[in-house]
């Protein structure tokens, strides 16, 4: 008799668990992957680890939150290992073979056109970080980075503003420099700045003593600045040695956040100005709490910086249109993404319907002895995205992924 | 024939292989067959004839260059890259890569052309052992410096990306894919069939000749700079081939995959799979990159380290590298054969 009911109830057992295979339970309540896809090694490590990091701290959030849709968020971690092409082989590594529904990942240009490529041919969905040269919008990236628009253009017209009038441009050869400062040339130009020098240095370089002589020689109001990475290091220590000042000649940067001054030093760039759509410093309800979370996670040394709040928001964004949509279905998370906002650590974002970017605040800083910002201008409202803007450009995004030519 | 049991069976297995792996492992596999390639060119110069060059990713990068001039040619009349730079007219060296019959060619005479260049004067004078590879080191500096400096024509550090179709085919096409992956594995198997004839030849055992004492060879008469020469020139443009078929797999070609770090990476397939040995070659791409993919993915914080000690080990212990394994223990089995032949005569 006992075995008889003992046989009975496997059976209900077997029954039920096969009916909710069957209706899909089993599967609503299994993790939902994501992928993440930064340099952990290799030069770009640096920026990139603590870009990750700001990514797992809103997972983990949004998990002890309840997860999305009632279910875990599963990070899947990838190496891009500061090379394009591993870029370009990992990202169809995390499409292809683990499936996950949403990419975060990348810093660079090159790594960026490395994998938009296999993004638009798997159709699939990445969010990308960092401020960019624009003239890009897929339908398959969400930028929550700034586009020209939203950091070089108001840095110019700041400066321009504030009697900067005499600029010198100093970039690394690539194509964000290059581009930013052939949006900064026609700025100048109908915003009545004078272009006293214009320098590539090849990423990498260290030595800036001829170019600091001949800043010197040119006698410019200002250096705007689109060096990125080691570089930073040598050229303003080489600046400080020279006996340059921020009050003689300061210098506007575009690619120097909070955690780069700290490999930088803080004593070699107090006084120097930074444009940015968040810094560490705000004063913000969402900030403090947001940098005492990534500190009390990652180490009391830790600093926070626009890239590492653009992409933590990003999952915040991402999550929100999965609830949303009420499925992980990609056209679906993506029609809910158009418009949506999230009240960032900066403050509101939105997603703009139309080009897949991001509206939001921009700011000045001036470097302080602590290595962190001073704030000395903000917008106030919100700066609308322009990845085509029209100095350099003739095209308008009408459509997420659609791109056309306006006849002037 | 029966030596050759282990190299057939492999390219049986890399023939079959669009059967039983997923999309996404056959394009990795499609990479790593493509390594083998330039690792067979590596193993040619290095093994056989003992100038190791530690730039042969130039010559793999140029191959890919030409390949992915012509394949961004395709789909764009401008590359998007010259378009950022405000360029309007497509410059007059990248016209004729428009066509294949042009491109795939030079993806061989290029390299070729680069490996003379540098060849000529160095044998010349007689420019050997190390000095010479710290020149080929500085080849490679100044490949990738040139090549992110000139990007209105190279498209920088970014190199060049977005690649879409080949002789009309389009690359997101799977069929298309499995067709490049048995193309490359058709290629690696002639290319390995033609260096086994090459290093079999009365020319291989001159090489060899000049690996193991080059002045007895002068003292015989024979010219070495012209073996060497040759040698050099065929190695770079096997190496060019197997760039020229890379690129159409993984879709992008950059400065970082001509630079030292690559190189080196290519000498030490070669030295892990077993040098003077083209099967080991061939293996040592493979099962380097295999485990470099597999170890990345697996620990993708820490797997330097692994990959690191990997190289160590295999030095310290198996300095013949994964062929040395093999044939020590072929050696061993026969030998246990042959005392038991022995030993089975005795008890008659």
């Amino acid at each position: 008799m006992k075995k008889k009911i003992l046989s009975l109830m496997f059976l209900v057992v077997f029954a039920v668990s096969f009916v909710s295979i069957q209706s899909g339970f089993a599967k609503d309540k299994e993790p939902i992957k994501v992928g993440i896809l930064h340099s952990l090694s290799g030069t770009m490590s640096i920026s990139e680890v603590s870009v990750k990091d700001g990514e797992l701290l809103a997972i983990e959030e949004i998990n002890a939150n309840g997860g999305v849709l009632g279910r875990k968020i599963v990070p899947v971690i990838e190496d891009g290992a500061s090379d394009w092409p591993t870029f370009a082989e990992k990202a169809k590594k995390l499409i292809l073979k683990d499936k996950v529904d949403v990419v975060f990942g990348c810093w660079t240009s090159a790594s960026r056109k490395a994998v938009l490529p296999v993004f638009e041919k798997y159709d699939h969905l990445l969010f990308y970080p960092v401020q960019y040269e624009g003239l890009e919008a897929s339908k398959n990236i969400i930028y929550t980075g700034a586009t020209a628009n939203q950091q070089i253009m108001p840095g110019v017209e700041w400066l321009l503003k504030n009697g900067y009038k005499k600029m010198y441009l100093l970039g690394s050869d690539y194509v964000f420099p290059r581009t930013a400062n052939l949006i900064v040339k026609a700025q100048l130009k109908a915003e009545g700045g004078i272009l006293v020098g214009e320098e590539y240095t090849p990423l990498g370089h260290t030595e800036y003593s001829t170019i600091i002589n001949k800043i010197k020689a040119a006698k410019p109001d200002v250096v705007f600045s689109s060096l990125n990475g080691d570089s930073n290091v040598a050229f303003f220590k080489q600046l400080r040695a020279a006996g340059i000042t921020a009050e003689q000649i300061p210098t506007m940067s575009v690619s120097i956040a909070e955690d780069e001054i700290r490999g930088i030093g803080a004593e070699n760039l107090i006084g120097h100005f930074a444009v940015w759509n968040y810094f560490m410093s705000m004063d913000t309800p969402n900030n403090k709490p947001f940098v005492k979370r990534y500190k009390k996670r990652f180490g009391q040394d830790r600093v926070t910086d626009d890239p590492i709040e653009a992409n933590y928001f990003g999952v915040y964004l991402w999550a929100k249109a999965v609830e949303q949509a009420g499925t992980t279905e990609l056209d679906a998370v993506r029609e809910s993404l158009k418009g949506l906002t999230f009240d960032a650590p900066e403050g509101l974002v939105m997603i703009d319907p139309t080009n897949n970017h991001t509206w939001k605040v921009v700011q000045v800083g001036k470097v302080n002895a602590e290595g962190q910002f001073d704030i000395l201008y903000t917008s106030d409202k919100w700066v609308k995205p322009d990845p085509y803007p029209p100095l350099v450009s003739n095209k308008v995004v009408i459509e997420p992924g659609k791109v056309v030519e306006i006849k002037k | 024939m029966k030596k050759e049991k282990l190299i057939i069976t492999i390219f049986l297995l890399l023939l079959v292989a669009p059967i039983f792996l997923s999309e996404f492992r056959l394009n990795l596999l499609g990479k790593y067959v493509s390594f083998g390639i330039a690792a067979l060119a590596i193993d040619l110069l290095w093994g056989y004839t003992g100038i190791l060059s530690l730039g042969h990713a130039v010559f793999f990068g140029l191959g890919g260059y030409c390949m992915g001039a012509y394949i961004k040619l395709q789909t764009e009349t401008l590359p998007d890259f010259m378009m950022w730079c405000g360029m309007t007219e497509l410059p007059w060296f990248w016209k004729p890569f428009q066509y294949f019959w042009f491109a795939l060619p030079m993806a061989i005479i290029l390299p070729i052309f680069i490996s003379l260049l540098i060849g000529i004067p160095t044998f010349r004078v007689g420019i050997k052992g190390v000095y010479f590879t710290i020149l080929t080191q500085a080849l490679a500096l100044i490949f990738v410096t040139f090549f992110i400096g000139q990007q209105l024509y190279t498209g920088g550090t970014n190199g060049i990306t977005n690649l879409q179709s080949i002789l009309g085919f389009s690359l997101s096409d799977t069929k298309v894919m499995q067709v490049i992956y048995l193309i490359t594995v058709v290629i690696l198997i002639i290319s390995f069939l033609f260096c086994r004839f090459l290093v079999k030849s009365n020319l291989g055992r001159t090489l060899i000749a000049i690996r193991d004492s080059e002045n007895r060879l002068k003292f015989l008469g024979y010219n070495p700079m012209t073996y060497k020469l040759f040698v050099f020139a065929v190695s770079a443009g096997l190496a060019g081939l197997a760039g020229a078929l890379f690129v159409p797999q993984v879709g992008i070609i950059s400065p970082s995959l001509m630079g030292i770090l690559p190189s080196v990476e290519m000498a030490i397939w070669v030295a892990v799979g077993g040098r003077g040995n083209l099967k080991g070659a061939i293996i040592g791409a493979i099962v380097v990159n295999f485990a470099k993919s597999f170890f990345s993915e697996t620990f993708p914080e820490i797997w330097l380290y692994f990959f690191g000690l990997l190289f160590v080990l295999v030095v310290l212990l198996f300095p013949k590298g994964i062929m040395g394994i093999i044939n020590n223990m072929v050696n061993k089995l026969k030998i246990i054969k042959k005392n038991r032949i022995i030993h089975a005569k005795a008890d008659c």
